[in-house]
């Protein structure tokens, strides 16, 4: 059952990855791009991440692709005749030769490892939120931190660049 | 049982098709979207290997990756909006003022 929703979840978010890519309206890939982020959060439920998943519904699909459509609605872009690289075939090529070299490299690797101590029973004795968030504010406080700092940053700067400027060479101040 | 190798291949995938986009698209927003598709595909790798290794730190670090994302999108967006008000195209091909 697990390897039926799988099998959805992965190759719908492949699908919709290529057709980001390949589309040629910019608002019909924000919706593919949205397609793509639904598909990825049913992966985390897979993965006995809910948290990250409610993470990914309200932040990247809720807030940040909306960012996107919106400013794609507001700067009304025409389609461009030529939306390719002008070479992209010699692109394609090479990626489709890598991409199936690092798929079977893949498939027969053994991805052992050194187990750590969040075992899923463990995990979902307090649910995944409580873990992720005990972990967040012991081990990682620091990075957490920094992380808000650069949010600050970058909401700073994003109004900083995006404000109206003031005229060069207009009348200044008497 | 999925096994770890799926989840890491299906990543792989996502990766290249994003690779692939920033490489061939010629409208910087697209650009932006590819980056993003690619962001997804490291933060998948990261919660698998998260439950397959059974450790907390790849969740805690695809959880930056999203708030890094955000940042990225909102810089990225307001630079397009500059550009674009300086009469300037979104095709990448155009922008070429700090070119020498």
């Amino acid at each position: 059952m697990v390897l039926v929703f799988f099998a959805y979840f992965a190759l719908a978010s492949i699908a919709a990855g290529l057709l980001t890519v390949a589309l040629k309206h910019p608002v019909h890939c924000g919706l593919a791009l949205l397609a793509l982020l639904v598909h990825v959060s049913g992966l985390f439920i897979l993965l006995n991440a809910e948290f990250l998943w409610a993470v990914q519904v309200i932040v990247y699909a809720g807030a940040i692709l909306v960012l996107y459509l919106f400013v794609l609605m507001l700067l009304n872009l025409k389609t461009d005749d030529r939306y390719f690289h002008s070479s992209y075939l010699y692109f394609l090529a090479p990626a489709a030769i890598g991409s199936l070299y690092v798929l079977a490299l893949l498939v027969r690797s053994p991805f052992g490892g050194a187990k750590g101590d969040a075992t899923t029973v463990a995990v979902l004795r307090n649910g995944d939120t409580y873990a992720v968030g005990i972990k967040m504010f012991s081990d990682y406080l620091l990075q957490f931190e920094i992380v808000g700092v650069f949010l600050l940053g970058a909401v700073i700067g994003a109004i900083v660049l995006a404000k109206t400027p003031k005229p060069v060479n207009g009348k200044r101040k008497a | 049982m999925v096994p770890l190798s799926a989840y890491v291949a299906v990543s792989a995938v996502l990766f290249i098709t994003g690779l692939l986009g920033v490489l061939i698209r010629r409208n910087f927003i697209i650009v932006l979207m590819s980056v993003e598709i690619m962001l997804n595909a490291a933060n998948i790798n990261l919660v698998a290997f998260s439950h397959y290794l059974e450790s907390m730190a790849g969740q805690l670090v695809a959880l930056f990756i999203i708030a890094i994302a955000a940042g990225e999108a909102a810089i990225g967006l307001a630079i397009i909006i500059v550009v674009f008000r300086g009469k300037i195209s979104t095709n990448v091909d155009e922008m070429n003022l700090l070119k020498w």
